[in-house]
């Protein structure tokens, strides 16, 4: 009964609050709002919107950024499973670049600041020998108005992402004997890959891709810390209108919320004639016969920038790490003239409550969510229904759908219901980008699962339930876990949905620290965006241990097998 | 715990995929009897043991009843069927030990007469020591015996075989299958053996029903 | 599904429309048994919505929750805002949901457009009760005209002030650099210090703070800021401004093509020998950076000797709290000479006081005179004169002209 209705459920958690929110917004955005003064539909708030100065170019920062970066990511990831996969560097390389997944953008992208400013770390490593600088150089580097900065943050977020969802795709492409055929033919291993291989792998991650190109077209969190300010990406700047204190400017902020959408669905559309044109091209290089066996240089640079990218987050985070312990630490010193724990000190008071949200609403979210995917998965194994593909892209909607556009709407219409600045809008907000998370992760090894092991204890004469609870689930385990560690790291890192629906009642690790990016004050920063990394840090480590622990004794449960 | 008597009777029995039949069958199989199915890969003899175990697919149609101790068992569910079924693989559970596999078939009772069942059935396969053992540490030959004697446990009426031995080598194969058709037919239980290997057949001894 | 959507939002819609004609409830309490008030305030929580993007304002009001706990038994919660704007916008959002009883905030911390904002929309908890208060007896209303004015708008008691800020600049002395003394010489300043000055980008609250001193030391007549902008004149008002903008900009931090987000991020470029010279609208903001390792102990604050601009900050009650009796009572024990003494300590916040020394008693006096203000931190007596806040609406103006000549890069 109740596992009738899960996929129902899901549906509604997944589009509910986003047609909600989508619905809340456009009334606005053509002028009708009775409680803001607007009681007829009219086309002001898009003169004003169209009159703010600098908008064609906040769209074009967007626009640019939403392209830019995942046609980058995709391309690097790409070269490097072509070039690299099945080999012992391609292993190395997937485990250095798999935890990057887990560290939530705000971490990462405080992160590589620290790293690149003018002032940080690898300023003064060389400074003031052998740069020359005694102070910083006057570069600019970080918020600078090409959005240079945001997209390389962005970057190094989505490669590690587009690079999981490629490895999870790789076993259905099957790439072995498609590529060992091409090289046998003569091609470069990369060539004969990306001819062979890749066609079958990018439809399967082409949903990923949009998910990408709609969170980049439309970040928040990352902008303010690394995008132009002047102006700002249209995300950014329609936050600050859904906040300026001059009311009438709601209506304009909608319009832009509209517009937002708009922004994203053109990056999307530009994508899609983009890959039109690329095959064609793709399908000419291929067919002139070029062997491209001389790759040697391409491999090696697709490696080094895998490498390159891991370690700038990897050495931004561990720079977090030392601000938080520093004391005074001037221009151009490599290292802080003392280490203490007074930062720390003065902040673990005032990190408790919003550490308790956090972990609340992350578990909270991930238990809905897995008791969702769960009950969709299993009520599909016992029906033999999968809902195909259009199911598979209601999951992808709250991916794909911009927050900007629809979180300001959802916010008003928690409010009309009662459940303004709740703890329970706050979660129910958190499962819908959790969920599909949660979804995705799971499913694949779960309806990989041999289900003879099912039919075997059926005859055994145990019922659905017990096969469920006793069979499938622990078998499971390891991959129930990580799909938990997955969904809990989401919901970390989720800002703009935390700040709009908790309405500054429920502050999260995640918006305490990106609200002290204004602070400018390192330590503090490096305090929050340490414990903001630690979170799902500890999650995906909880995921690791507990089935190793548990099955210590039972060598085919382990990683792997 | 034996029914003589209590056969396993396909009547009429007919499976079609998109309007091909694929299998048409009417037999009876006596208690301690064996009959085997042959026929080439993909000729639907797994689709027979599916229908009889109660996992067809709903891509297929299927007509005619089976009746199983004397009862029509085609609507039930599988763990109401009393047929138990033994794979190519033994698909021993892996995350619980060969004992907590076995107690998993053991209907419910008391605690203590159901670890006898499973210390007495370890014993009669020759796995008394490995009560607590991981079963990805047994040989393939102990599986398919572990294998064998938890369907045993779970108290069959009959005992359906999908290919059992295939996976094993030459030597085992012909040992485990002798194993196999002993305990069968030590409990009267119809049999009915599904395979295509004609020395499986043999040793089988039963009437031999050729899918194609 | 659809129909829970559909009726979800027709909820949403019935509620907004709702929101605009309810009657707007007056607050009628007698504040002159201030007893019953306390008693009526016990056990009540209240959300204090003040910005939480400096550490030793959290701590103090960490304190005062304490403190409120202890004597009243009433629980305060510092909602920390990224942007005073975000607790007006969910006071808007309330009104517009009909949420006219039982809103989300208690109490915020404001002032200037912030207030003017929540005046001009009757959000706020009215009629004016901060005269009402107990501890208004201790407060400097008279040599502190900004008490009664915020941003040339009457309080009219709608706000409780908090505490004086002014606009005072800070350096580091180590580095041996000469000073300059007005708005006129910082733009001459800057031709020789090629990159080594820079303020926050408008609208942030110092960024536009700087651009009103500018402001009001290039206009011809400083009386006209007290008017609101006459749109006939602006552009020949500000022209001034705007022209020394125009040749400053050049030769500022990354060649003005992008600026820092607000005063902290000022605070650490002086730190990280970025620039040569920031500044805040708190006397102790140096001292409490040097206290707090952020800036070395060799920065020193400096004032134009012509005056720096000046404010009071206050906290007010939204016209839908909950718990407005803990409000009122958190906000006149925000009064009290103990906390206004707590919050001058350099050590805790720095923030001068908003009370009369004369009306307090002599033993409080003279705990105020024994602070030690810091090393950095002028006394009152070196804060030199203070310009008035032009009206609001020249901010606005300001901030949007600013916002079109340089908001967006070319």
């Amino acid at each position: 009964m109740i596992l009738k209705a899960a996929p129902a459920l899901a549906i509604a958690v997944l589009i509910g609050p986003i047609l909600c929110g989508l619905g809340v917004t456009i009334l606005p955005a053509f002028g009708y709002f009775p409680a803001l003064g607007g009681n007829e539909f009219s086309l002001d708030p898009w003169r004003q919107l169209f009159a703010t100065p600098g908008l064609l170019r906040s769209c074009l920062i967007s626009l640019a950024t939403g392209l830019v970066t995942t046609l980058l990511a995709l391309a690097v990831v790409a070269g490097f499973v072509a070039g690299w996969s099945h080999t012992r560097m391609f292993r190395a390389i997937q485990h250095l670049v798999s935890p990057l997944l887990s560290v939530p953008h705000a971490a990462a992208a405080f992160g590589l600041a620290f790293l690149f400013m003018p002032s940080g770390w690898l300023v003064r490593l060389f400074s003031p020998w052998p740069s020359g600088f005694e102070r910083p150089p006057d570069w600019l580097i970080i918020h600078d108005p090409l959005g240079i900065a945001m997209m390389a943050g962005l970057f190094a977020k989505e490669l590690p992402f587009l690079m999981l969802v490629t490895l999870a795709a790789m076993p259905q492409a099957n790439p072995r004997p498609g590529s060992m055929i091409a090289t046998g033919l003569g091609y470069g291993r990369t060539a004969g890959f990306l001819f062979a291989v890749w066609p079958s792998i990018y439809p399967q991650i082409r949903l990923a891709v949009f998910a990408v190109i709609a969170y980049a077209s439309s970040v928040v969190d990352v902008a303010l810390i690394l995008g132009p300010t002047n102006p700002a990406p249209l995300a950014v700047r329609l936050v600050s209108w859904m906040n300026d204190p001059d009311l009438t400017v709601r209506f304009k902020a909608s319009a832009g919320a509209v517009l937002q959408l708009g922004i994203t669905a053109t990056c999307l559309l530009i994508w899609v004639a983009g890959e039109k044109l690329f095959s064609i091209i793709f399908a000419r290089i291929r067919s002139s016969g070029r062997r491209f066996d001389k790759d040697q240089a391409v491999r090696i640079g697709f490696s080094v920038l895998m490498i390159a990218t891991a370690g700038a987050v990897f050495a931004g985070l561990f720079i977090l790490a030392l601000w938080s312990f520093s004391g005074f630490w001037p221009f151009p010193k490599a290292f802080p003239d003392e280490l203490t724990f007074n930062t720390w000190q003065r902040q673990l008071p005032g990190i408790g409550q919003p550490l308790t949200t956090t972990i609340l609403v992350g578990i909270a979210a991930t238990i809905f969510a897995l008791a969702l995917a769960l009950g969709c998965l299993e009520r599909e194994a016992r029906t033999g229904r999968t809902g195909g593909n259009r199911a598979l892209a209601l999951i992808y909607i709250p991916l794909i759908v911009p927050q900007a556009s629809f979180v300001f709407g959802l916010q008003l219409f928690f409010l009309s219901v009662g459940l303004h600045a709740s703890l329970y809008a706050l979660i129910l907000v958190h499962l819908v980008f959790v969920l599909p998370y949660v979804f995705l992760s799971l499913s694949d090894p779960w309806r990989a699962w041999d289900t003879r092991y099912a039919q075997a204890a059926r005859t055994l004469g145990a019922s659905r339930n017990s096969v469920f609870w006793q069979i499938r689930a622990p078998m499971l385990l390891r991959p129930i876990l990580v799909a938990s560690a997955v969904g809990f790291a989401v919901s970390i890192g989720q800002y703009l949905p935390t700040l709009l629906v908790g309405a500054g009642r429920w502050p999260t690790i995640t918006t305490e620290a990106v609200a002290l990016a204004s602070s400018g004050d390192r330590r503090v920063i490096g305090v929050y965006a340490f414990i903001q990394m630690l979170l799902p840090f500890i999650g995906f480590a909880a995921a690791t241990l507990v089935p190793a622990l548990l099955f210590m004794r039972r060598r085919d449960m382990r990683a792997g097998s | 715990m034996t029914r003589k008597d209590e056969s396993l009777r396909l009547q009429k029995v007919t499976i079609q995929l998109v309007g091909r039949t694929l299998i048409e069958i009417d037999r009876e199989i006596q208690p301690g009897d064996v009959l085997t199915v042959m026929g080439s890969s993909g000729s639907g003899k797994s689709t027979l043991l599916a229908f009889i175990a109660g996992f067809l697919d709903p891509v297929f149609e299927a007509s005619g009843r089976i009746t199983l101790a004397g009862t029509d068992i085609t609507g039930k569910p599988p763990e109401h069927r009393r047929v138990g079924l033994l794979f190519q693989d033994p698909l021993l559970f892996p995350h619980m030990s060969v004992g907590q596999n076995l107690l998993f078939a053991v209907r419910a009772g008391d605690r203590d007469d159901r670890n006898g069942k499973v210390q007495e059935a370890l014993e009669q396969a020759g796995l008394a020591e490995f009560h607590d053992r991981d079963p990805a540490t047994l040989s393939g030959g102990q599986k398919a015996r572990a294998a064998l004697m938890r369907v045993m446990l779970s108290e069959p009426h009959a005992l359906l075989l999908d290919e059992p031995f295939s996976r094993l080598d030459a030597d085992r194969r012909s040992r485990i299958r002798e194993f196999v058709f002993a305990e069968a037919r030590r409990r009267q239980l119809p049999v009915l053996l599904v395979t295509h290997d004609s020395e499986d057949a043999e040793q089988a001894g039963g009437p031999v029903f050729h899918l194609d | 599904m659809l129909r829970w959507i559909y009726s979800g939002l027709l909820t949403a819609v019935i509620f907004a429309v709702a929101g605009t004609f309810s009657p707007q409830s007056a607050f009628t309490e007698d504040l002159s048994d201030w007893k019953a008030v306390e008693q009526k305030a016990k056990g009540q929580t209240v959300y204090f919505n003040a910005w939480g993007g400096a550490q030793n304002i959290n701590d103090y009001i960490a304190w005062v929750a304490d403190e409120l706990d202890k004597r009243h038994d009433i629980t305060v919660v510092h909602v920390k805002l990224d942007d005073t704007a975000n607790a007006v916008a969910t006071v808007v959002a309330e009104k517009a949901a009909g949420t006219d009883e039982g809103g989300s905030i208690d109490l915020i911390w404001i002032n200037g457009e912030n207030f003017a904002s929540m005046k001009r929309q009757n959000l706020l908890l009215s009629p004016g009760w901060a005269e009402k208060l107990p501890n208004w007896k201790y407060v400097d209303h008279e040599s502190k005209p900004t008490i009664q004015t915020d941003f040339t708008i009457p309080v009219e008691g709608l706000e409780s002030p908090w505490g004086m800020a002014k606009m005072v600049f800070f350096h580091d002395t180590a580095r041996g650099i000469e000073m300059p003394d007005s708005f006129a010489q910082l733009v001459e300043w800057t031709k020789e210090h090629n990159g080594r000055f820079s303020y926050p980008a408008p609208p942030d609250f110092i960024g536009s703070s700087f651009l009103k001193q500018a402001l009001s030391e290039s206009v011809a007549d400083p009386s006209v800021l007290l008017e609101p902008v006459d749109e006939a004149t602006f552009s020949e008002v500000t022209a001034p401004l705007f022209d020394q903008l125009d040749a400053m900009h050049p030769n500022l931090w990354r060649g003005g093509r992008t600026f820092p987000k607000n005063k902290e991020a000022l605070r650490r470029m002086l730190a990280d020998n970025e620039i040569d010279i920031a500044f805040a609208f708190s006397p102790a903001e140096a001292s409490n950076a040097i206290a707090n390792k952020e800036l070395p102990d060799s920065v020193r604050s400096f004032v134009f000797s012509g005056g720096t601009l000046g404010n009071t900050h206050f906290v007010a009650i939204p016209y839908n709290a909950s718990a407005s009796h803990g409000a009122l009572v958190l906000a006149n024990f925000l009064l009290s000479p103990e906390a206004q003494l707590r919050k001058q300590d350099p050590v805790i916040w720095g923030d001068p006081t908003v009370l009369a020394m004369e009306k307090l008693h002599a033993d409080k006096r003279a705990s105020f005179e024994a602070l030690d203000l810091g090393i950095a931190t002028l006394g009152p007596a070196d804060l030199g004169p203070t310009l008035h806040e032009p009206h609001a609406s020249w901010m606005t103006r300001i901030e949007e002209e600013w916002i079109r000549r340089y908001g967006v890069a070319n």
